[in-house]
């Protein structure tokens, strides 16, 4: 190698790991999507996959199949200390839509093992069902990061209301409300 | 008496058998332990290798780990079991797929230029060091000598002769 292109090489190199290190800090970026959307009114698709029940082997369910219902969107785990204290507001809800058949609860579970999973809804006497979004990827989709997080799902499959953190008996109230009107 | 001894023989050729079972077993397929595989899994959520959490969740993990080795199952089968359970981000070590990869790539990329760098400035920095003695040898900065010390020179050369 020429002495005048060793320069080059360790410039181009160095600018080569810049880039990467750029597009690896934008591609692991927050995804704020869905926030940015439903804090300006409006409402964005719910992303949906099939995946497995929680405590049923071999059965998939997925949002999609929802579809014509009100969905509350809840992500858990049962390592998560918030997921223990919003799960009775969350059975709540769950009794209120069930009463008329308006909707449903939807637990999905993250990097939690399903016996601890199971042990969590037993231990609340949770009668809603869960999926298990073993790869993370549908959390991915809805740009969650922390635990908990829930997104209420108009019978159009359209996202009305999030929250990012424990959810509240009067946040839930209002945004079934708005979803069930519509 | 032969045939007591026939049956003496016959029972320390079943003892040497029976002990020698387990042990041939063992050193085929050694247990797994614990330590043997938290250090390649992480704690989901802490983030961080499992073998330096400390959270009721490592615990649940490490609990989980002892279930499967309780049922023999191996380190490679336990992992694929807790992929299952947790998703890929419980292991440890980065996959080498999309993006990736350059979780492997930029520390090779960085030894290779580290390298290069040195065999590059290492010979350049000698010849400059050589170049500055050579130079620090140049008559012309040996400082001049006063009467006093020529005297005590030739003294001393004087009784070497």
């Amino acid at each position: 190698m020429k002495r005048s292109a060793v320069p080059l090489v360790a410039v181009l190199a160095v600018a080569a790991l810049v880039g990467l290190l750029i597009y690896g800090v934008v591609s692991r970026a927050e995804n704020k999507t869905l926030d940015e959307a439903v804090g300006t009114g409006q409402r964005p698709s719910a992303p949906a996959r099939m995946l497995p029940v929680l405590g049923q082997t071999g059965k998939t369910d997925s949002l999609a199949a929802l579809k014509g219902k009100v969905v509350v969107l809840n992500f858990w785990a049962s390592w998560c200390d918030p997921c223990k204290a919003e799960a009775p507001e969350l059975e709540r809800a769950q009794k209120r839509l069930q009463k008329d058949g308006s909707g449903t609860v939807l637990g999905v579970t993250y990097r939690d093992a399903s016996n601890d999973s199971l042990k969590f809804v037993k231990d609340f006497g949770l009668t809603y069902p869960s999926i298990r979004d073993v790869d993370g990827k549908l959390a991915q989709d809805y740009g969650t990061r922390a635990l908990p997080e829930t997104f209420v799902i108009d019978r159009q499959g359209k996202v009305v209301a999030l929250s990012r953190g424990e959810v509240t008996q009067k946040f839930l109230d209002a945004a079934v409300t708005e979803a069930l009107a519509k | 008496m032969r045939s007591r001894l026939a049956l003496l023989v016959g029972l320390l050729a079943a003892v040497t058998l029976a002990l020698a079972a387990p042990a041939a077993s063992l050193a085929v397929t050694p247990r797994t332990s614990l330590n043997d595989v938290e250090d390649e899994v992480m704690c989901v959520s802490c983030g961080i290798p499992l073998n330096i959490a400390d959270s009721p969740q490592a615990d649940r993990e490490r609990a989980f780990i002892n279930d499967q080795i309780a049922l023999g199952k191996s380190k490679a089968q336990i992992k694929q079991l807790m992929v299952a359970e947790y998703g890929n981000r419980v292991i440890a070590q980065p996959n080498s797929k999309g993006f990736n990869i350059t979780n492997w790539l930029i520390p090779l990329v960085v030894v290779v230029v580290l390298i290069a760098g040195v065999a590059i400035v290492l010979p350049r920095w000698r010849r400059t060091e050589i170049s500055a003695e050579l130079a620090g040898d140049d008559p012309a900065d040996v400082p001049e000598l006063d009467d006093e010390e020529r005297r005590r020179i030739d003294e001393d050369l004087a009784r070497y002769r």
